[in-house]
């Protein structure tokens, strides 16, 4: 009886350690606000539909993580250079005339050559600075955005969606999607039941490209991508051109950005243009960290549960707080889990690092 | 032969290390004129702003002479001096004696966070820096928590003036009138028009002794040699985390001495962002100066604080005259401050691999004149 307890408790404390402590408490929290909704008198069937709306937006954002901590480059907090080849897209493909489904179509056309090279510059770069990758990533993401912001007010750009109403010129803050792509894929095998939604078709398309990578990855180049991302130096031993997956998977990480935000504007139905990127990076940083990734580590399923746990207590911590105690402390609570997260993954050891 | 190689090198050197000063020199030389300001303007506005950041520049330089980088938690030693104002400004306590008291009320926040701090950074060796960096987002939410729903629900809270109409939580601007500016005027000074915050910068002049005191003592010693090699050191027998720890608690004490300096000059404090740009624009500063992640000096800050608040002054007006857009120059002046970083990022970390593959080759050269032999 005693040892058996014991044993128990050595099976649990082993849970513990390998789930991590954090991500026991996000687990358990977010559970706690579940129970709570109904009894405090908010609306479950709204707040899991919202809770599953959010995944679909970000579900794209927090897989562009995926190939680069893969291939060893750590986090990637250069999301909004992807991310801004996302936003040319959109604005280009409005700018050019196209409306409804096709605008998106044209959007994601028109935004991967952008992320193809700019991609492939910043893959150039990370692959000269091995070792400092997460802090260069964060300040290459600031300088692009803060760059673009001179961009959209200089840039030729003539549609009275747009533009400002009175100079005729630069880039609105933010855009309205109406007319455009707004609920495009959310529209797709719609299903309704009360006050109960599923946007299907970005479940779907979130499925294929979550299928894609995971396809890819049990591709010889993706096993290679895992190989360099473990031990470079075995990788190299094994004659791969290291370099060159590393750059592969910074390019498809760039990517699945430009896609993403493409994805989340759809859901949103805005374009947000200047500053709005600027810590885009974070939220699905931690994201994928709550979802059990670490710095060198990271599969299809951590993003899964860590986008559905971390939108979870976004969308529904404000409610419970708010019906509770009348006191909205969500933001503070969002930025202690979510920094808290990241803090914890940075501070973890791994092995095979540099 | 040898020799002229190296010498070659050094200039390379020399060329890499200040390219990012003589960059601004010809960023400001091309905008001064554009902008239209007149030069009394333009040095009344650059003495000002030297008293205003010097202090809290300053206090980058320990953990770069410890090896840590770029100290991005020196955030956390803002958020001290903040709480310290405010209160210090609900007990009314005004002038100097106010100032004084802040201080006094920062440094064991400062501490205590700054020791939090230096233990997680020595538990993520080898990637301080965005560790620091996520750490001053993680205090800044425990910061909102304090001082948005604590202050005046738990700690009391006298004035309503700075209270927000809920009754809890800190207004978003906090006035500072009472102390406005008192550590710059305490000693007037004005020539040729030029007004010169004289006791703020004996203060400056103080810590800058401190500084170049402190890296001859033992503790200072220690420092450098720990920045050096961890492993060397451990085997020196220096307490290396120990010695880490300490030289992040400095900065984020000076940080927060640095942050009510800054806010005495400014006149009133935005709760809620004072704080979160500080970390940026400083170490911006410091780089444009010519320092790099594992090497800086007094010059560096001083150099760097009249450099980068030259072009911060001319840009927006520049950019207006170009292009006709004010906001142009706006986000020029942003987008420069982060890509200097950035640059100079990108810089420390070449330099430190290709360091790296010259030793290598030393080794390699060292072994074949050995089996030469």
């Amino acid at each position: 009886m005693n040892t058996d307890t014991k044993k128990e408790k050595g099976a649990f404390g082993k849970f513990v350690e390998s789930f991590g402590l954090p991500r026991l408490l996000i687990t358990a929290f977010l559970l706690l606000l579940l129970i709570l909704a109904p009894i405090v008198g908010a609306d479950l069937p709204t707040q899991i539909t919202n809770i599953i709306a959010r995944f679909s937006w970000n579900g794209v954002l927090v897989l562009a993580m995926v190939p680069m901590v893969h291939s060893g480059c750590g986090l990637n907090f250069g999301l909004p250079l992807g991310i801004i080849s996302g936003l040319l897209g959109a604005t280009m493909s409005i700018e050019f005339g196209f409306t409804g489904a096709l605008s998106f179509v044209m959007a994601i056309l028109i935004a991967t050559p952008f992320a193809l090279v700019l991609g492939a510059l910043y893959g150039w770069l990370l692959n000269k600075i091995k070792g400092g990758e997460m802090m260069i990533a964060t300040y290459v993401g600031f300088s692009s955005v803060s760059l673009m912001c001179m961009m959209w007010l200089v840039l030729p750009y003539k549609s009275p969606n747009m533009v400002w109403g009175m100079a005729g010129k630069g880039l609105r803050t933010t855009i309205s999607l109406e007319g455009y792509y707004i609920d495009v894929l959310a529209k797709f095998l719609r299903i309704k039941i009360g006050n109960f939604e599923i946007p299907t078709g970005t479940l779907l398309f979130f499925a294929l490209l979550a299928f894609l990578i995971w396809a890819f990855l049990h591709t010889k180049t993706g096993t290679a991508m895992t190989a360099v991302g473990s031990n470079p130096t075995f990788a190299r031993a094994a004659g791969i051109n290291v370099d060159k997956i590393r750059l592969l998977s910074v390019v498809m990480s760039t990517w699945l950005a430009a896609i993403g935000i493409l994805v989340y504007e759809q859901g949103f139905g805005f374009i947000q243009l200047y500053m709005a990127p600027f810590y885009m990076a974070l939220p699905a940083v931690s994201a994928i960290l709550i979802g059990g990734a670490s710095v060198n580590k990271a599969s299809i399923t951590n993003v899964i549960i860590g986008t559905i746990l971390f939108q979870g207590i976004v969308t529904m911590t404000p409610t419970v707080m708010n019906n509770m105690v009348h006191m909205d402390m969500s933001e503070v609570i969002r930025i202690i889990a979510s920094q808290g997260m990241i803090l914890y993954a940075l501070t973890r050891k791994t092995e095979g690092s540099k | 032969m040898n020799n002229n190689t190296a010498k070659k090198g050094n200039f390379g050197n020399f060329l890499r290390r200040s390219s990012v000063p003589l960059m601004f020199i010809l960023i400001c030389a091309v905008c001064i004129p554009l902008s239209g300001l007149s030069p009394s303007y333009l040095v009344n506005e650059i003495v000002t702003r030297m008293g205003r950041n010097a202090f809290l520049i300053l206090a980058l330089l320990i953990p770069i002479m410890a090896g840590m980088g770029l100290n991005f938690g020196m955030t956390l030693g803002a958020m001290a001096g903040q709480i310290g104002l405010i209160l210090a400004s609900d007990w009314q306590i005004i002038g100097i004696p106010g100032m004084v008291l802040a201080m006094i009320l920062s440094v064991p926040i400062s501490i205590l966070l700054g020791m939090f701090c230096g233990k997680i950074l020595n538990m993520a060796r080898g990637r301080e820096m965005i560790t620091s960096y996520i750490m001053s987002f993680f205090i800044n939410g425990i910061y909102q928590l304090v001082v948005l729903y604590l202050m005046g629900s738990v700690i009391p809270i006298k004035h309503s003036t700075i209270k927000l109409p809920r009754g809890y939580g800190i207004r978003n601007t906090v006035s500072l009138l009472s102390m406005r500016q008192k550590l710059d005027n305490l000693i007037p000074l004005t020539i040729k028009g030029v007004k010169i915050p004289v006791a703020t910068f004996i203060v400056i002049a103080v810590l800058c002794v401190f500084i170049v005191w402190f890296r001859r003592t033992k503790l200072g010693q220690d420092m450098r040699a720990v920045g050096q090699d961890m492993e060397v050191a451990r085997d020196a027998g220096i307490n290396v985390e120990k010695t880490r720890i300490i030289a992040i608690v400095l900065s984020t004490v000076l940080a927060g001495i640095g942050m009510i300096i800054y806010l005495q000059n400014m006149g009133n404090i935005a709760t809620y962002s004072s704080h979160s740009q500080i970390g940026m624009f400083c170490i911006a500063a410091l780089l444009v100066g010519g320092a790099s992640v594992d090497k800086a000096s007094i010059g560096n800050v001083f150099l760097g604080v009249i450099l980068f608040h030259l072009m911060f002054i001319v840009a927006p007006r520049a950019g207006a005259a170009i292009t006709g857009d004010s906001m142009i120059g706006e986000y020029f002046r942003v987008f420069v401050s982060y890509a200097v970083i950035t640059v100079a990022l990108i810089m420390y970390e070449t330099a430190k691999r290709s360091e790296k593959k010259q030793g290598g080759e030393q080794l390699k050269q060292a072994q074949l004149e050995e089996e030469s032999k």
